[in-house]
């Protein structure tokens, strides 16, 4: 009985931050940022170097093999970073959807290319969260059709993973004739999120793509914006209670003024236990399918919630300092607003979770 | 992340759940902790001390059961009773707070006389701690016990002193060096209740009940024999039992119950032509509440995890007071709204709910975010000492003391 990381994971987080923090820095992040450019080629391809792109693709398709868990802490670690780079859809949710989905020949012809980073995946499963702005894709004898908002991971991808309006999903390569990307821009300069707008576009379905492969590469997606989420609450909060420590106003450190002091208290007391409960719808994820999908629902609205509390407080911690470009302290801000609304706001999966308790009629 | 038990573990399982087969026939019925426990609690309490499922670290020789500490072993004893509804061993401020002090602190007398009958339930303690004048600030208190022959003579008053009332002994800080500074002068003393010149008065608080009591001194004269630790070192000993009092106020299992029956409260509870369950406000805060318990619980167990493997879980630690005695609050304030104009029903009143127990735990509750350090104090704790925020300046002023 351990309810805790291991040293191995641990070894896998901190080899991650290192390189983040001397690689990707917050000067790197600002140039990508200005370059509007939503992701680092650098810090793809130093993340490439650690094995990240292959985290829970099984070794016999050159991927790492390992858990949502460990999944979990990079993306965990990214989110600390405000790492520039693509990770929830494309090196989590598209290599489960073919590992889950994928008949042989798809997981032969895409995992091994998948696991180095020689190819990337981006997913279009936004219209099986929430339809919005009439978004729908139609599948017809091999053939797709319609518009897909908030696709993962969106930018320079070589596949699309593609939910269609029964829940079943297909790969569309980027280069497919009648398909057209658009990028979306967000709040967020980390991240990509685009649309797909698909006139007769050829596609493969995943033969094991049905509802319930939607269904979990969802939980996993959503159990990582949480854990995004986690990592960058806790910069924010490590940031406030630095500043805390040195900004001085009336002779004294306004960290030593209960006003601020308990704003820091508040964020950590409601922040920390969000920590076990990463681990253990990651943890679930693998081992409690029972549990999964319960979990993952609270993962993701209750790091939702929190976060929002902990961006806007640590930035209130910063004073006049924190609404500034100067401290860059939007950067997290910014992280975790994005990470709150993609898969599902915290009000529409709780009423998922309510759902699969059966508390309502589903 | 291993969240099975060891084969060791297991059998223990099954050790306890045939016990509770046998023997759940003489549990007793009801009962509520603050009082004194009746005569077939104590029996209860006696059996369950033989079997090591109460008392179960104490030493042998001081009537326990002495097993080695395992703190998955205390914790599946706590599930496995909780599962049955059958009731655990005794909890009181004896049992929780001053037998680990004995046990740290205490001479070899001490121990002997009072760990035995207290872990039995036959001995009933109080606190005596906080004063009218002395909540937050408790160093600050002023009940004097000065020097007399070989007598400490006490005079002053206590407050929040639950179980005055039945009480037999009571665990005391008194300050016995007034031309000290306010830590260094305290000496924790224990002594009989029916000591000559003490006044018990209930205090009545906002749920109608005397859940309390304040606690008169006039001259009451204790041997100096019985003070714990050395004379002027009482901080230090209300330090460690104050450590055994914050580990006690969150359980997360006592929390889920809870919540469980908040939910069986909006599945039957009905308004108009539908249940409360398909409001879709009240339900979206009850799931708000079920995601937070969920994170509460995980946190526990990795705290008892950090601690059965010897760590220290820090933050996760610290934080337990504060966040599940307001998680708490919230599943009650949550019960209160989901019953509507109902929710205002007290005291036997017809249509009343679950015997009133969401409005008596919802005033409760806000008694325990006051009390045993307070929400600002925790908060105060949780940034100095988890954050390492900077301390408040101490004061200067006259009338102060360092």
């Amino acid at each position: 009985m351990e309810f805790g990381l291991s040293s191995e994971q641990r070894m896998l987080q901190d080899a991650v931050a290192r390189y983040l923090a001397e690689q990707s820095p917050l000067r790197h992040v600002r140039d990508i940022a200005a370059a509007a450019k939503p992701c680092s080629p650098d810090v793809a391809a130093g993340l490439a170097d650690l094995g990240v792109p292959g985290v829970i693709i099984p070794a016999e398709f050159g991927g790492m093999g390992l858990g949502l868990l460990e999944a979990a802490l990079v993306a965990e670690t990214l989110g600390f970073s405000v790492a520039p780079a693509h990770f929830a859809g494309a090196h989590v949710m598209a290599p489960l959807a073919i590992l889950l989905g994928g008949s042989d020949s798809q997981q032969q012809a895409w995992l091994p290319q998948l696991a180095t980073g020689a190819a990337r995946a981006a997913v279009a499963v936004s219209q099986a969260v929430e339809v919005r702005d009439g978004v729908g894709v139609v599948a017809r004898d091999g053939w797709l059709d319609g518009t897909a908002l908030f696709v993962l991971d969106a930018a320079d991808a070589d596949l699309f993973v593609v939910a269609d309006t029964t829940g079943a999903l297909h790969l569309v390569a980027a280069d497919a004739p009648g398909l057209t990307q658009i990028p979306l821009t967000t709040i967020d300069k980390t991240r990509s999120v685009g649309e797909l707008r698909m006139t007769g576009v050829k596609a493969d379905p995943l033969p094991g793509g049905g509802g319930r492969t939607t269904r979990r590469i969802i939980d996993a997606g959503r159990i990582m914006l949480a854990a995004d989420i986690l990592g960058a609450g806790t910069a924010m909060i490590e940031q406030a209670v630095a500043y805390a420590g040195t900004r001085v106003q009336f002779g004294r450190p306004i960290g030593s003024f209960q006003a601020v002091k308990h704003m820091c208290a508040e964020m950590a007391a409601a922040l920390e236990p969000c920590r076990s409960l990463v681990w253990y719808a990651a943890h679930a994820f693998d081992h409690a399918p029972d549990e999964s999908t319960l979990m993952a629902c609270h993962a993701k609205s209750h790091l939702s919630e929190v976060g929002r509390f902990v961006a806007r407080t640590s930035t209130e911690v910063h004073g006049g300092m924190g609404f500034t470009d100067l401290a860059g302290l939007h950067y997290w801000f910014k992280r975790i607003g994005l990470d709150r609304q993609l898969l599902g706001g915290p009000e529409l999966v709780r009423n998922e979770a309510a759902r699969v308790q059966g508390w309502i009629a589903a | 992340m291993d969240l099975t038990y060891s084969a060791e573990h297991q059998a223990f399982r099954r050790e306890v759940l045939d016990f509770l087969e046998a023997h759940r026939h003489a549990a007793p019925k009801g009962g509520g902790a603050a009082q004194r426990p009746s005569a077939e609690a104590v029996a209860w309490q006696k059996l369950l001390i033989a079997h090591g499922y109460a008392a179960r670290t104490i030493p042998k020789e001081y009537g326990g059961y002495g097993a080695a500490p395992d703190i998955l072993k205390s914790r599946i004893i706590g599930e496995e009773f909780a599962r049955a509804g059958v009731p655990p061993g005794l909890q009181s401020q004896g049992i929780s707070m001053l037998v680990p002090t004995l046990l740290e602190l205490g001479t070899e007398d001490q121990k002997r006389q009072w760990i035995g009958p207290t872990i039995h339930g036959e001995v009933i303690w109080c606190q005596g701690y906080s004063e009218p004048g002395s909540g937050s600030d408790l160093a600050s208190l002023q009940t004097r016990a000065t020097e007399d022959g070989d007598d400490f003579v006490i005079n002053g008053q206590k407050i929040w002193t639950s179980t005055a009332r039945e009480a037999d002994m009571i665990f005391c800080l008194v300050r016995t060096e007034p031309d000290k500074g306010k830590h260094d002068g305290i000496s924790y003393l224990i002594f009989s209740m029916k000591t000559l010149g003490i006044e018990v008065r209930p205090l009545v608080t906002m749920t109608g009940h005397a859940e309390f009591n304040e606690t008169f001194f006039t001259d009451v004269r204790v041997p100096k024999s019985q003070i714990v630790g050395k004379r002027g070192q009482g901080w230090f000993v209300a330090n460690a039992t104050l450590k055994h009092e914050r580990g006690m106020l969150g359980d997360p299992g006592q929390l889920e119950s809870r919540f469980l029956a908040l939910a069986e409260l909006m599945r039957t509870e009905t308004a108009g032509d539908g249940r409360i369950m398909d409001n879709p406000i009240l339900r979206d805060r009850l799931l708000r509440l079920q995601a937070e318990l969920a994170a509460m619980k995980f946190n526990g167990l990795r705290v008892l995890s950090a601690s059965a493997n010897g760590g220290e879980a820090g933050l996760a630690r610290l934080i337990v007071k504060l966040q599940s005695c307001e998680l708490a609050h919230q599943i009650s304030a949550l019960a209160i709204d989901a019953l509507g104009e109902l929710g205002v029903l007290y005291d036997g009143s017809p249509h009343l709910r679950s015997h009133g127990s969401w409005q008596q735990a919802y005033m409760f509750q806000l008694g325990l975010i006051i009390g045993g350090g307070t929400a600002q104090i925790q908060k105060n704790i949780i940034a100095e000492r988890g954050l390492g925020m900077p301390r408040e300046p101490k004061p200067t002023t006259e009338g102060s003391r360092s």
